[in-house]
Protein backbone atom coordinates (compact mmCIF):
# COMPACT_ATOMS: atom_id res chain seq x y z
CA UNK A 1 0.00 0.00 0.00
CA UNK A 2 1.18 3.51 -1.22
CA UNK A 3 2.09 6.51 1.31
CA UNK A 4 1.19 9.74 1.90
CA UNK A 5 3.73 12.62 2.71
CA UNK A 6 1.44 15.11 4.80
CA UNK A 7 2.82 18.23 5.46
CA UNK A 8 2.11 20.14 8.39
CA UNK A 9 1.77 23.91 9.55
CA UNK A 10 4.50 24.10 11.74
CA UNK A 11 7.08 22.21 8.89
CA UNK A 12 7.20 19.01 9.90
CA UNK A 13 5.50 16.42 7.83
CA UNK A 14 4.99 12.60 7.82
CA UNK A 15 4.37 9.40 6.03
CA UNK A 16 0.54 7.94 6.12
CA UNK A 17 -1.35 5.80 4.14
CA UNK A 18 -4.22 6.89 3.09
CA UNK A 19 -7.90 5.07 2.23
CA UNK A 20 -11.11 6.19 -0.10
CA UNK A 21 -12.89 4.36 2.54
CA UNK A 22 -15.10 6.09 4.84
CA UNK A 23 -16.05 5.07 8.20
CA UNK A 24 -19.30 6.01 9.35
CA UNK A 25 -19.91 8.25 12.31
CA UNK A 26 -21.39 6.68 15.37
CA UNK A 27 -25.31 7.61 16.00
CA UNK A 28 -25.41 9.91 19.00
CA UNK A 29 -22.22 10.16 19.95
CA UNK A 30 -19.82 13.21 20.38
CA UNK A 31 -16.28 12.97 19.82
CA UNK A 32 -14.62 15.20 22.73
CA UNK A 33 -11.07 16.22 23.12
CA UNK A 34 -9.25 19.51 24.44
CA UNK A 35 -5.98 20.07 23.66
CA UNK A 36 -3.16 22.88 25.15
CA UNK A 37 -2.84 26.56 24.12
CA UNK A 38 -0.69 24.79 21.01
CA UNK A 39 -2.74 21.80 19.79
CA UNK A 40 -1.69 19.06 21.39
CA UNK A 41 -4.11 17.23 22.50
CA UNK A 42 -4.38 16.57 26.56
CA UNK A 43 -7.93 14.79 26.89
CA UNK A 44 -9.57 12.74 24.29
CA UNK A 45 -13.02 10.55 25.40
CA UNK A 46 -13.44 7.02 24.62
CA UNK A 47 -15.32 8.01 20.96
CA UNK A 48 -12.23 9.80 19.68
CA UNK A 49 -10.61 7.08 20.70
CA UNK A 50 -12.36 4.36 18.91
CA UNK A 51 -12.88 6.56 15.70
CA UNK A 52 -9.46 7.69 15.49
CA UNK A 53 -8.17 4.00 15.31
CA UNK A 54 -5.06 5.15 17.39
CA UNK A 55 -4.64 3.95 21.31
CA UNK A 56 -5.04 6.65 23.93
CA UNK A 57 -1.50 6.87 24.73
CA UNK A 58 -0.56 7.33 20.92
CA UNK A 59 -2.72 10.45 21.01
CA UNK A 60 -2.20 12.45 24.13
CA UNK A 61 0.65 15.07 23.59
CA UNK A 62 0.71 14.77 19.73
CA UNK A 63 -0.42 17.68 18.04
CA UNK A 64 -4.20 17.63 17.17
CA UNK A 65 -3.04 17.43 13.15
CA UNK A 66 -2.57 13.67 13.80
CA UNK A 67 -5.77 13.33 12.41
CA UNK A 68 -5.36 15.65 9.23
CA UNK A 69 -6.19 14.47 5.86
CA UNK A 70 -4.74 15.63 3.07
CA UNK A 71 -8.15 15.92 1.32
CA UNK A 72 -8.31 19.68 3.67
CA UNK A 73 -7.37 22.53 2.42
CA UNK A 74 -4.93 24.71 4.90
CA UNK A 75 -7.28 27.38 4.29
CA UNK A 76 -9.80 25.90 6.42
CA UNK A 77 -7.40 25.07 9.58
CA UNK A 78 -6.19 29.15 9.14
CA UNK A 79 -9.19 30.12 9.49
CA UNK A 80 -9.83 27.64 12.73
CA UNK A 81 -6.88 28.71 14.28
CA UNK A 82 -7.29 32.23 13.47
CA UNK A 83 -10.95 32.47 14.81
CA UNK A 84 -10.02 30.52 18.33
CA UNK A 85 -6.70 32.14 18.84
CA UNK A 86 -9.25 35.56 18.83
CA UNK A 87 -11.39 33.56 21.16
CA UNK A 88 -14.06 33.39 18.97
CA UNK A 89 -16.34 29.39 18.68
CA UNK A 90 -14.98 28.40 15.40
CA UNK A 91 -17.80 25.64 13.71
CA UNK A 92 -17.09 23.80 10.50
CA UNK A 93 -17.11 20.51 8.24
CA UNK A 94 -13.78 18.27 8.38
CA UNK A 95 -12.81 15.45 6.56
CA UNK A 96 -10.29 13.08 9.34
CA UNK A 97 -8.08 10.91 8.59
CA UNK A 98 -7.66 7.10 10.81
CA UNK A 99 -4.51 5.63 12.10
CA UNK A 100 -5.45 2.84 9.55
CA UNK A 101 -6.03 4.97 6.49
CA UNK A 102 -9.72 5.56 6.01
CA UNK A 103 -11.73 8.49 7.00
CA UNK A 104 -14.78 9.91 8.41
CA UNK A 105 -16.31 13.45 8.41
CA UNK A 106 -17.58 15.34 11.29
CA UNK A 107 -19.28 18.61 12.50
CA UNK A 108 -16.84 20.38 14.78
CA UNK A 109 -17.06 23.10 17.06
CA UNK A 110 -14.38 24.30 19.03
CA UNK A 111 -13.98 26.59 21.74
CA UNK A 112 -11.40 28.58 24.00
CA UNK A 113 -11.06 27.45 27.12
CA UNK A 114 -10.70 30.91 29.31
CA UNK A 115 -9.98 30.99 32.90
CA UNK A 116 -9.60 34.07 34.77
CA UNK A 117 -9.08 35.96 31.11
CA UNK A 118 -6.75 33.91 29.99
CA UNK A 119 -6.90 31.64 27.07
CA UNK A 120 -5.64 28.07 28.65
CA UNK A 121 -6.22 25.71 25.83
CA UNK A 122 -9.11 24.32 23.06
CA UNK A 123 -11.98 22.32 23.46
CA UNK A 124 -13.48 20.39 20.45
CA UNK A 125 -16.83 18.72 20.03
CA UNK A 126 -17.68 16.75 16.93
CA UNK A 127 -20.87 15.50 15.62
CA UNK A 128 -22.59 13.45 12.86
CA UNK A 129 -22.43 15.71 10.18
CA UNK A 130 -25.42 16.45 7.85
CA UNK A 131 -24.45 14.62 4.38
CA UNK A 132 -26.09 17.57 2.30
CA UNK A 133 -23.09 19.56 3.78
CA UNK A 134 -21.23 16.86 3.64
CA UNK A 135 -21.27 16.87 -0.22
CA UNK A 136 -20.92 20.89 -0.34
CA UNK A 137 -18.06 20.46 1.51
CA UNK A 138 -16.29 17.87 -0.82
CA UNK A 139 -16.83 20.37 -3.57
CA UNK A 140 -15.83 23.43 -1.54
CA UNK A 141 -12.79 21.79 -0.47
CA UNK A 142 -11.41 20.46 -3.94
CA UNK A 143 -11.81 23.49 -5.07
CA UNK A 144 -9.34 24.99 -2.44
CA UNK A 145 -6.93 22.78 -2.55
CA UNK A 146 -6.74 22.81 -6.20
CA UNK A 147 -6.37 26.89 -5.80
CA UNK A 148 -3.58 25.67 -3.03
CA UNK A 149 -1.26 24.41 -5.17
CA UNK A 150 -1.83 25.56 -7.93
CA UNK B 1 -29.83 33.02 58.50
CA UNK B 2 -32.52 30.45 56.24
CA UNK B 3 -31.30 28.99 52.91
CA UNK B 4 -32.94 27.70 49.80
CA UNK B 5 -32.65 24.77 47.81
CA UNK B 6 -34.03 23.87 44.57
CA UNK B 7 -33.31 21.51 42.19
CA UNK B 8 -33.76 21.55 38.09
CA UNK B 9 -37.73 21.48 37.18
CA UNK B 10 -36.53 18.16 34.88
CA UNK B 11 -36.15 16.16 37.76
CA UNK B 12 -38.40 12.89 37.67
CA UNK B 13 -41.80 13.04 39.63
CA UNK B 14 -40.80 9.48 41.05
CA UNK B 15 -37.96 11.47 42.94
CA UNK B 16 -39.96 14.45 44.84
CA UNK B 17 -39.80 12.49 48.06
CA UNK B 18 -36.66 11.87 47.59
CA UNK B 19 -35.24 15.38 47.76
CA UNK B 20 -37.85 15.69 50.36
CA UNK B 21 -35.81 13.53 52.33
CA UNK B 22 -32.43 14.70 51.32
CA UNK B 23 -33.18 18.25 52.53
CA UNK B 24 -33.92 16.88 56.08
CA UNK B 25 -30.38 15.09 55.88
CA UNK B 26 -28.78 18.36 54.72
CA UNK B 27 -29.95 19.66 57.75
CA UNK B 28 -29.66 17.47 60.26
CA UNK B 29 -25.98 17.20 58.76
CA UNK B 30 -25.49 20.72 58.84
CA UNK B 31 -27.28 22.63 61.24
CA UNK B 32 -28.94 25.00 59.47
CA UNK B 33 -32.26 25.53 58.29
CA UNK B 34 -32.82 24.88 54.35
CA UNK B 35 -36.27 25.33 52.44
CA UNK B 36 -36.45 22.90 49.78
CA UNK B 37 -38.47 24.87 46.84
CA UNK B 38 -39.24 22.87 43.83
CA UNK B 39 -40.91 24.96 40.77
CA UNK B 40 -42.49 23.41 37.36
CA UNK B 41 -40.99 25.76 35.40
CA UNK B 42 -37.71 26.61 33.94
CA UNK B 43 -38.61 30.21 33.81
CA UNK B 44 -40.04 31.05 36.89
CA UNK B 45 -37.01 29.23 38.63
CA UNK B 46 -34.37 31.09 36.65
CA UNK B 47 -36.62 34.25 38.17
CA UNK B 48 -35.55 33.59 41.58
CA UNK B 49 -31.60 32.29 40.12
CA UNK B 50 -31.41 36.24 38.90
CA UNK B 51 -33.22 37.62 41.61
CA UNK B 52 -30.75 35.93 44.02
CA UNK B 53 -33.14 33.58 45.87
CA UNK B 54 -31.46 30.38 45.85
CA UNK B 55 -28.65 29.03 47.92
CA UNK B 56 -27.70 25.54 47.08
CA UNK B 57 -29.09 24.01 43.35
CA UNK B 58 -29.27 20.54 42.05
CA UNK B 59 -28.29 21.98 38.46
CA UNK B 60 -29.04 21.11 34.61
CA UNK B 61 -25.87 22.23 32.79
CA UNK B 62 -27.34 25.13 31.23
CA UNK B 63 -28.42 26.35 34.61
CA UNK B 64 -24.89 25.72 35.79
CA UNK B 65 -23.50 27.36 33.01
CA UNK B 66 -25.14 30.79 34.50
CA UNK B 67 -24.72 30.43 38.03
CA UNK B 68 -20.88 29.47 38.14
CA UNK B 69 -19.76 31.55 35.60
CA UNK B 70 -22.23 34.78 36.41
CA UNK B 71 -23.61 34.13 39.83
CA UNK B 72 -20.15 33.10 41.90
CA UNK B 73 -21.71 29.29 42.44
CA UNK B 74 -19.59 26.77 43.78
CA UNK B 75 -19.77 23.18 42.51
CA UNK B 76 -19.42 20.42 44.43
CA UNK B 77 -20.54 16.93 43.12
CA UNK B 78 -22.54 14.73 40.58
CA UNK B 79 -24.37 11.59 41.10
CA UNK B 80 -21.69 8.73 39.98
CA UNK B 81 -21.84 7.00 36.54
CA UNK B 82 -24.91 8.94 35.72
CA UNK B 83 -25.09 11.67 32.37
CA UNK B 84 -27.79 13.64 30.96
CA UNK B 85 -28.75 11.84 28.08
CA UNK B 86 -31.54 12.79 25.19
CA UNK B 87 -34.09 10.30 23.17
CA UNK B 88 -35.84 10.58 19.91
CA UNK B 89 -38.91 8.55 19.68
CA UNK B 90 -41.65 7.70 16.99
CA UNK B 91 -44.96 6.26 17.04
CA UNK B 92 -44.27 2.44 17.29
CA UNK B 93 -45.48 1.51 14.23
CA UNK B 94 -44.45 4.70 12.24
CA UNK B 95 -42.41 3.68 9.00
CA UNK B 96 -39.25 5.65 10.68
CA UNK B 97 -36.40 3.80 11.53
CA UNK B 98 -33.69 6.13 11.38
CA UNK B 99 -32.87 10.13 11.97
CA UNK B 100 -32.73 10.42 8.13
CA UNK B 101 -36.36 9.70 7.80
CA UNK B 102 -38.04 12.71 9.02
CA UNK B 103 -38.04 15.14 6.06
CA UNK B 104 -38.26 19.25 6.86
CA UNK B 105 -42.11 20.19 7.55
CA UNK B 106 -42.59 17.39 10.18
CA UNK B 107 -42.95 18.01 13.74
CA UNK B 108 -41.29 17.70 16.86
CA UNK B 109 -42.69 17.23 20.26
CA UNK B 110 -40.47 18.30 23.13
CA UNK B 111 -41.41 18.95 26.83
CA UNK B 112 -40.02 22.37 28.59
CA UNK B 113 -36.37 21.32 28.82
CA UNK B 114 -33.77 23.28 27.22
CA UNK B 115 -31.35 21.03 27.56
CA UNK B 116 -32.92 18.24 25.82
CA UNK B 117 -34.18 19.83 22.84
CA UNK B 118 -30.83 21.21 22.45
CA UNK B 119 -29.44 17.57 22.11
CA UNK B 120 -32.06 16.66 20.38
CA UNK B 121 -32.12 19.07 17.52
CA UNK B 122 -28.23 18.16 17.27
CA UNK B 123 -29.05 14.80 16.69
CA UNK B 124 -31.82 15.57 14.13
CA UNK B 125 -28.67 17.28 12.42
CA UNK B 126 -27.71 14.52 10.02
CA UNK B 127 -31.05 14.68 8.25
CA UNK B 128 -30.41 18.50 7.39
CA UNK B 129 -33.35 19.59 10.35
CA UNK B 130 -32.98 22.62 12.32
CA UNK B 131 -35.75 24.47 14.20
CA UNK B 132 -35.85 26.54 10.86
CA UNK B 133 -38.02 24.10 8.70
CA UNK B 134 -39.52 21.38 11.08
CA UNK B 135 -42.39 22.48 13.74
CA UNK B 136 -41.83 22.18 17.31
CA UNK B 137 -44.72 21.51 19.27
CA UNK B 138 -43.69 22.18 23.37
CA UNK B 139 -45.59 20.39 25.60
CA UNK B 140 -46.17 20.47 29.96
CA UNK B 141 -43.97 17.09 30.47
CA UNK B 142 -42.68 13.76 28.76
CA UNK B 143 -45.80 11.78 29.15
CA UNK B 144 -47.49 14.30 27.05
CA UNK B 145 -44.77 14.38 24.64
CA UNK B 146 -45.53 10.21 24.39
CA UNK B 147 -49.11 10.92 23.66
CA UNK B 148 -48.26 13.17 21.23
CA UNK B 149 -46.30 10.50 19.26
CA UNK B 150 -49.29 7.57 20.14
CA UNK B 151 -52.00 10.21 19.07
CA UNK B 152 -49.53 10.91 15.99
CA UNK B 153 -49.94 14.48 15.97
CA UNK B 154 -46.13 14.96 16.50
CA UNK B 155 -43.62 12.72 13.79
CA UNK B 156 -40.94 12.81 16.73
CA UNK B 157 -40.47 13.44 20.15
CA UNK B 158 -37.37 14.37 22.31
CA UNK B 159 -37.21 12.73 25.85
CA UNK B 160 -34.48 12.68 28.54
CA UNK B 161 -33.71 8.97 28.47
CA UNK B 162 -33.91 8.53 32.71
CA UNK B 163 -37.79 10.05 31.89
CA UNK B 164 -38.20 7.98 28.62
CA UNK B 165 -36.20 4.66 30.72
CA UNK B 166 -39.16 5.64 33.46
CA UNK B 167 -42.36 5.34 31.74
CA UNK B 168 -44.91 3.09 32.06
CA UNK B 169 -44.60 -0.12 29.92
CA UNK B 170 -48.11 0.46 28.27
CA UNK B 171 -46.39 3.66 26.76
CA UNK B 172 -43.02 2.11 26.09
CA UNK B 173 -44.98 -0.56 23.95
CA UNK B 174 -46.61 2.27 21.52
CA UNK B 175 -43.49 4.33 21.16
CA UNK B 176 -40.06 3.48 19.86
CA UNK B 177 -36.41 5.17 19.55
CA UNK B 178 -34.79 5.95 16.54
CA UNK B 179 -31.48 7.26 18.13
CA UNK B 180 -30.16 7.90 22.15
CA UNK B 181 -27.34 9.98 22.67
CA UNK B 182 -24.18 8.76 24.32
CA UNK B 183 -22.40 12.12 25.04
CA UNK B 184 -21.43 11.31 28.69
CA UNK B 185 -19.78 14.49 29.67
CA UNK B 186 -22.92 17.07 29.70
CA UNK B 187 -24.35 15.85 33.89
CA UNK B 188 -26.52 17.40 36.41
CA UNK B 189 -24.23 18.89 39.08
CA UNK B 190 -25.09 20.10 42.86
CA UNK B 191 -24.21 23.59 43.48
CA UNK B 192 -23.70 26.35 46.23
CA UNK B 193 -24.09 29.79 46.28
CA UNK B 194 -21.89 32.59 47.42
CA UNK B 195 -24.70 33.34 50.36
CA UNK B 196 -24.07 29.52 51.88
CA UNK B 197 -20.49 29.50 51.73
CA UNK B 198 -20.11 32.98 53.46
CA UNK B 199 -23.06 32.66 56.19
CA UNK B 200 -23.43 28.72 57.20
CA UNK B 201 -20.52 28.59 58.91
CA UNK B 202 -19.25 25.70 56.64
CA UNK B 203 -16.38 25.49 54.75
CA UNK B 204 -16.65 24.63 51.25
CA UNK B 205 -13.87 21.82 52.08
CA UNK B 206 -16.08 20.06 55.21
CA UNK B 207 -19.49 20.69 52.57
CA UNK B 208 -17.99 18.88 49.68
CA UNK B 209 -16.41 16.10 52.28
CA UNK B 210 -19.94 15.95 53.61
CA UNK B 211 -21.83 15.30 50.26
CA UNK B 212 -18.97 12.89 48.76
CA UNK B 213 -18.90 10.87 51.70
CA UNK B 214 -22.91 10.60 51.95
CA UNK B 215 -23.10 7.04 50.53
CA UNK B 216 -20.94 5.68 53.55
CA UNK B 217 -23.69 5.92 56.27
CA UNK B 218 -27.00 3.48 56.20
CA UNK B 219 -29.07 7.04 56.57
CA UNK B 220 -26.95 9.17 54.02
CA UNK B 221 -26.92 5.85 51.52
CA UNK B 222 -30.97 5.46 51.49
CA UNK B 223 -31.45 8.54 50.95
CA UNK B 224 -29.63 9.04 47.78
CA UNK B 225 -31.55 5.48 46.73
CA UNK B 226 -34.78 7.74 46.84
CA UNK B 227 -32.83 9.99 44.57
CA UNK B 228 -32.34 7.80 42.27
CA UNK B 229 -28.43 7.34 42.15
CA UNK B 230 -25.85 5.47 44.26
CA UNK B 231 -23.67 7.88 45.42
CA UNK B 232 -21.93 11.62 44.51
CA UNK B 233 -18.74 12.50 42.58
CA UNK B 234 -16.60 15.59 43.41
CA UNK B 235 -16.82 17.73 40.54
CA UNK B 236 -13.91 20.59 40.95
CA UNK B 237 -14.19 23.81 39.87
CA UNK B 238 -12.00 22.86 36.31
CA UNK B 239 -14.17 19.89 35.74
CA UNK B 240 -17.24 22.35 35.68
CA UNK B 241 -15.63 24.43 33.84
CA UNK B 242 -14.39 22.38 30.89
CA UNK B 243 -19.05 20.90 31.21
CA UNK B 244 -19.79 24.44 30.47
CA UNK B 245 -17.11 25.18 27.85
CA UNK B 246 -18.36 21.65 25.96
CA UNK B 247 -22.69 23.09 26.29
CA UNK B 248 -21.06 26.14 24.81
CA UNK B 249 -20.29 23.96 22.06
CA UNK B 250 -23.71 22.39 21.69
CA UNK B 251 -25.42 26.16 21.75
CA UNK B 252 -25.73 27.83 18.12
Amino acid sequence: MSKIKIKYYDGTSDKREVLDEEVPYPEGKLIVSRTDIFGNLTHCNQSFVDMSGFEEDELIGKSHYILRHPDMPRAAFKDLWGTIKAGNKWKGYVKNLRKDGKYYWVYAVVVPNIRKGKVVGYASVRRKPSRTKVNECIALYKTMLAEEQS
Amino acid sequence: MKFTMTVSPDFSPDHIAGWYIFNTWLQNQTNQAIHLELYNSFDKQREDIKADKIDLIYANPYDASMLIREKGFIAIASPHQKSDEAVICVNSESEYTCVEDLKPGCTIATADDPEVSTIGMIMLEPADLSKENVTVEELKNYVMVAKSLIGNKADAGFFLKEAFDDMSKFIKSQIKPIVTSQISVIRHTFLIGPDFVNNSGISEEDFRQLINSMHESEKGSSTLKSLGFEKWENQDHEEAEFMIDLMDTLVS
